[in-house]
């Protein structure tokens, strides 16, 4: 986890928050830094994690886990994390033989006429209920990209489906946290994704969004962060909070710094 | 991903004593042709083109999909289709050819010459007069004599150890050299009347009998790490030529509204998961230009590692532009992958142009030339000022007012 970030969010891993949705977004530039604070955040923070990564293999999320002071294989071990491959799972639906009854792949959805998440709400059900013996905190689900879904030949109607039924089960009845990353654009073209993008966003918490930056490539500026807080109350209608920062990836931290004030420029 | 914890490869005699401590468990024989990355220690392979691999931070990942946006005519796209494959040849590694339009035997046939032979024995004859010399000043050292005993630089004539080589156009590569490595092919009619029916996975069934031969050829030849007592591993080379063309049975390249906008993304996906979990590479060119849905592009990249765009100046007014005179095109890297790490070796400059030679494709820095003559006309100039709004630059567009002002 970044603690600049943590300042910012005035987070700590040992409160953590409960019952909030937090949407991660990226426009023109790669945003997996922030999937991979909160991974390391929860899990410094004593919570039962489930991680559902799309993209990319286990070993990727390890390495960088380690720098960040976490060690993945050790907390799927005792049972902190649950990690579910996404590209290992489809291989084997793919090129598996015929499932038996009874035994569940949760990418099932590639090989069917694919557009039901329900094998996949069920695992995340099952892998976050606590059982008698856990002493976990909170329990989290973690999506790394939710825009692969939609690629995969999922309607976006079964997309956010999946994120409510998520919300009802993690959210308000295990009283646990939900992290969600999507890709964005503001001249896409790929018009399920926007909705998909949109409806999140009027849905979730917290937002961060990373943004290239409008003037191109910088090598000391990598980007900039838009944190949006939803106002607490609804019946208040309190406004919502919006901060911009700009951020530098260095190699185990990011260093995120007021707009105009980076270390090169002072 | 098979992360491999890379060591050095074990040294020969001959080499220095610096030597990177590496423990003992994770030690493996470097396999030909790779190097370990500086940042993230994966192993890197050349994509042919040494200037390439400059953009690219070093080389391609193994386990990695390089993604090639064709362009118009497909011809340089092509070109670097068959880069990637001699360098295959020329390293040792497997292939597997995979098309829709052209036999995989015929492409084969036709891939450039390596070009080590001349600098090779260049480098013999240089090393063996410098050892003549060595030898007749044998003396014993006197100040640095705690060297005296160190063994001398052997000559290793491994010609294929060098990362990149360079190809000559005009030639192709000689029939020997191909019969020594081994290589697969998938070419799609001949699959097609092989095995007409196939159980097909809501994909266009021909994308699902390349992924099954792929599978298949993993499998069977170990390079998912299924037989762990062959000591020597190898990689496997995949080349994919025009996938999502209309040959291949999908439809987005005709309409804007395909009947399944799903099959070739399904089809990445799948085979990400596959190149992950082996020692293996993929080149895939992909004619964009024709994708009229521009949603399935930009799904395509989001499924891709490492996506470059070539933009030929064939027929287009570029051709004629003064700026772009010396060049053939432009390329763009839309995207860089960031493995094992927070951060990615992108190059700081934006504006690349490639170059054709028969002997080198460099890819270089485009800038504006240097403006030395001063009795030259308004006109030319006036070109070159109208030419400098076509260049992004890192910091914003520059202002170009029409008039060229003198003073």
């Amino acid at each position: 986890m970044f603690a600049e970030l943590n300042e910012l969010l005035n987070a700590s891993p040992e409160r953590p928050e409960q019952g909030k949705l937090t949407l991660l977004r990226d426009t023109k530039t790669d945003g997996s830094f922030l999937v991979h604070h909160f991974l390391s955040f929860y899990l410094k923070a004593g919570c039962k994690v489930c991680f559902v990564a799309l993209l990319q293999s286990f070993s990727h999320y390890n390495i960088i886990a380690q720098k960040l002071g976490v060690s993945l294989t050790a907390a799927k071990e005792r049972g902190q994390l649950v990690f579910l491959e996404g590209l290992k799972s489809c291989f084997d639906v793919f090129f598996g033989e015929e499932q038996h009854v009874g035994q569940t792949n949760p990418l099932q959805f590639v090989s069917k006429d694919g557009s039901n998440l329900k094998t996949m709400y069920e695992f995340v059900r099952t892998s976050l209920m606590a059982s008698g013996s856990d002493s976990w905190k909170c329990p989290v689900l973690l999506v790394d990209d939710l825009s692969v879904l939609l690629s995969l030949g999922v309607r976006p109607v079964d997309v956010l489906d999946f994120i409510h039924y998520c919300r009802v089960a993690v959210c308000s009845q295990l009283k646990g946290n939900i992290v969600v990353l999507v890709h964005s654009n503001d001249d896409s073209e790929d018009e399920e994704n926007e909705l998909v993008v949109n409806s999140l966003c009027h849905q979730s918490n917290l937002i961060l969004w990373a943004e290239g930056l409008a003037t191109g490539f910088c090598k000391d500026v990598h980007g900039q962060l838009k944190i949006i807080q939803k106002g607490s109350s609804e019946l208040k209608a309190e406004k919502n909070l919006l901060r911009i920062y700009q951020y530098k990836i260095q190699d185990k931290n990011v260093t995120f710094f007021a707009r105009g004030m980076s270390a090169a420029v002072l | 991903m098979a992360a491999l914890a890379t060591g050095g490869a074990t040294p020969s005699d001959g080499a220095t004593s610096f030597q990177r401590k590496v423990p003992a468990s994770s030690r493996l024989a470097a396999i030909a042709g790779t190097r370990p990355s500086v940042r993230h220690g994966q192993l890197l392979l050349s994509s042919g083109l040494p200037s390439l691999d400059c953009v690219l931070g070093g080389g391609l990942a193994v386990g990695t999909l390089l993604l090639i946006e064709e362009d118009k005519y497909g011809i340089y796209s092509n070109l670097l289709f068959k880069y990637f494959l001699a360098e295959g040849i020329v390293c040792g590694h497997n292939l597997f050819v995979a098309s829709a339009k052209e036999d995989p035997a015929d492409i084969l046939k036709e891939l450039p010459a390596p070009l080590f032979d001349d600098v090779h024995k260049n480098q013999v004859d240089e090393k063996e007069t410098a050892i003549k010399s060595k030898q007749e000043s044998q003396e014993s050292m006197k100040i640095a004599w705690r060297y005296q005993n160190l063994p001398k630089m052997e000559v290793s004539p491994a010609a294929s150890a060098r990362f990149g080589h360079y190809y000559d156009v005009s030639k192709t590569v000689s029939p020997e050299l191909l019969k020594s490595i081994k290589w697969h092919r998938f070419f799609l009619p001949e699959e097609m009347s092989l095995h007409p029916e196939i159980k097909t996975c809501n994909m266009t069934c021909d994308y699902t009998r390349l992924l099954q031969s792929i599978q298949r050829i993993i499998y069977q030849e170990g390079f998912d790490g299924s037989y762990p007592q062959k000591k020597q591993k190898n990689i496997l080379r995949i080349g994919i030529q025009s996938l999502g063309s209309v040959l291949w049975g999908d439809d987005i390249c005709c309409t804007d509204n395909p009947e399944d906008i799903f099959s070739l993304t399904k089809f990445l996906y799948v085979l990400r998961g596959l190149l992950r979990m082996s020692l293996s590479a993929c080149i895939i060119t992909v004619p964009a230009h024709l994708i009229q849905n521009k949603a399935i592009m930009e799904r395509v990249t989001n499924l891709s590692d490492t996506v470059v765009g070539l933009e030929s100046f064939i027929g287009s007014e570029r051709e004629t532009n003064p700026l772009y005179k010396d060049y053939q095109g432009l390329i763009h890297v839309h995207q860089i992958p960031r493995l094992n790490s927070l951060i990615c070796d992108v190059s700081g400059t934006k504006d690349l142009a490639f170059r054709l030679k028969r002997k080198q494709f460099t890819i270089e820095r485009l800038h504006l030339p240097p403006d030395l003559s001063d009795t030259v006309s308004r006109s030319s100039k006036q070109d070159l000022a109208e030419s400098t709004k076509l260049l992004s630059s890192g910091c914003g567009a520059m202002a170009i007012g029409k008039k060229h002002l003198d003073f």
